[in-house]
């Protein structure tokens, strides 16, 4: 999987659209903010989320962040592997460190999201 | 934001800088859990220079120390080191420090973000016999903490250094710099803490990092200095102490001599005891997931019964550890509610981490 697959939030959610579904993470700007990731708190499957939910809850040694549902759906499966090695997502973000696979409600929802260039340049600002 | 001698070092190492009370400071550098074992199982090597650190001497400056901090000053021979604290009138903390008695004079180390608060409340306390000085700005300190600390001090510095107990302190050379090196630290590992021309110190930390290659000192940041400290039990002001409480709740009376006399706090403190505190620090362990944080609410019985203080996943126990305020006679279990979720906690005894290299000296 390639970064140029993925879409963006600026809230540093990514998003990969597999047909009617998609995968959604934390990006490694902000793994790499938050540091040793030691905990997540991930939602039951068939969840409902609304765009701009909390998704999950992501603590490090130092901080804790909530992760934001990017699109409206239904959540179909999580990774259960974060339970016992949660610092796959500083690892891995892109790949073994995902979160949540959600049924897209919309999928014209994806509109807004970033391309992986414009949230570089979100980064870097 | 104000930068340390050791500024450029910090960002060669790459070490992730945040704003600490104005100072540039590292948070960390590879990452707080992989720093925080460095500490446990070899060295590392802290930048603690945003510290304070106050000089006071003259003919009253002993019976001015004995006014304001709540330690005993005149047990404290030349050489030695002891942890004080400074209270209002009414019985809360001013502050936490440490005392130096170098010579016939004294040297104070505060913590940076109370330091402007210390240094007018000490200003305002002293008598005219007293001479006062803040040596913060020219004074640079590194903490080199870890079992392997002595083997590393041992090839930077002369043999009193080496020889050096516990809380005990010398003035020496460090790589070719006279310095002032305690055996202290905040971590619980031996260690040292080396205070510094903060003009001159910065070559010290390439000495240091090359004398420590063979033992494999890493560079380490505040942030494992929050997981180290929390894991013994050490308050950090701010968090387990502030003006709200007393040495009596905080479980610092033993650093608090009531039969030295009078000083500023005393009769304060004489009555919590005497009438018995509502609260008392504690020390807890969860029984689930999560990691406890500072305001979170501790519950018994879904009552609210006191309030997290500290906490953080303690990497050495690999689980969320805190200390907070329970009221007196709360007994049965208790739970803390992080978010929307109550999680059960196990009281424990501090400190968290028993095999501190620290306690075998």
């Amino acid at each position: 999987m390639t970064k140029q697959d993925l879409r963006f939030t600026k809230s540093h959610e990514w998003l990969k659209v597999e047909g009617t579904e998609a995968l959604i993470g934390l990006t490694d700007y902000a793994q790499g903010e938050l540091g040793d990731i030691v905990f997540v708190e991930l939602p039951a499957e068939g969840t409902h989320v609304s765009a701009g939910d909390v998704l999950t809850t992501v603590e490090s040694v130092k901080s804790v962040s909530e992760v934001y549902a990017p699109v409206a759906g239904d959540v179909v499966d999580v990774n259960a592997a974060l339970e016992d090695s949660p610092d796959l997502i500083n690892s891995d973000p892109y790949g073994d460190g995902w979160m949540v696979r959600v049924k897209l409600e919309d999928m014209s929802s994806l509109d807004g999201l970033m391309t992986a260039d414009a949230y570089e340049e979100h980064t870097k600002g | 934001m104000k930068r340390t001698a050791f500024f450029d070092e910090h960002v060669a190492a790459g070490g992730k800088l945040i704003d600490f009370v104005g100072w540039a400071m590292p948070m960390e550098y590879t990452g707080i859990i992989d720093e925080h074992r460095r500490v446990r199982s070899t060295v590392g090597m802290f930048d603690v220079s945003h510290m304070g650190e106050f000089h006071l001497s003259g003919e009253g400056a002993l019976a001015d120390l004995e006014r304001i901090t709540t330690n005993r000053v005149a047990a404290l021979v030349d050489g030695r080191v002891q942890y004080s604290a400074m209270c209002y009138e009414n019985g809360g903390f001013i502050d936490d420090l440490l005392v130096y008695r170098l010579g016939d004079s004294y040297m104070l180390v505060v913590n940076a973000a109370n330091k402007q608060k210390d240094l007018d409340w000490i200003r305002s306390h002293i008598g005219t016999s007293t001479e006062f000085r803040d040596a913060s700005d020219e004074t640079a300190l590194i903490a080199v903490q870890g079992p392997l600390a002595e083997k590393v001090m041992g090839k930077v510095a002369d043999e009193k250094v080496v020889s050096l107990g516990y809380y005990q302190s010398v003035t020496c050379q460090v790589a070719g710099q006279d310095a002032l090196v305690s055996r202290t630290g905040y971590t619980g590992e031996d260690g040292f803490e080396i205070y510094l021309d903060a003009g001159t110190a910065g070559s010290i930390w390439h000495s240091l990092m090359q004398a420590g290659a063979e033992f494999e000192i890493e560079p380490v940041g505040l942030g494992c200095r929050d997981t180290l400290r929390l894991e013994m039990g050490y308050a950090l002001y701010g968090n387990d102490i502030d003006e709200r409480r007393t040495p009596v709740e905080s479980g610092l009376m033993w650093i608090t001599k009531l039969k030295k006399g009078d000083f500023i706090g005393r009769d304060a403190i004489l009555k919590v005891k005497s009438d018995g505190p509502r609260e008392r620090l504690i020390g807890f362990e969860l029984e689930g997931r999560g990691v406890p944080r500072h305001g979170h609410r501790i519950l018994s019985d879904g009552r609210e019964v006191g309030v997290v203080t500290s906490g953080t996943f303690s990497p050495s126990l690999e689980n969320g550890i805190g200390m907070g305020y329970v009221a007196t006679g709360t007994d049965g279990p208790l739970d803390i509610e992080i978010r929307n979720r109550t999680v059960p906690v196990r009281r424990v005894s501090l400190p968290f981490y028993k095999n501190g290299t620290v306690q075998s000296r």
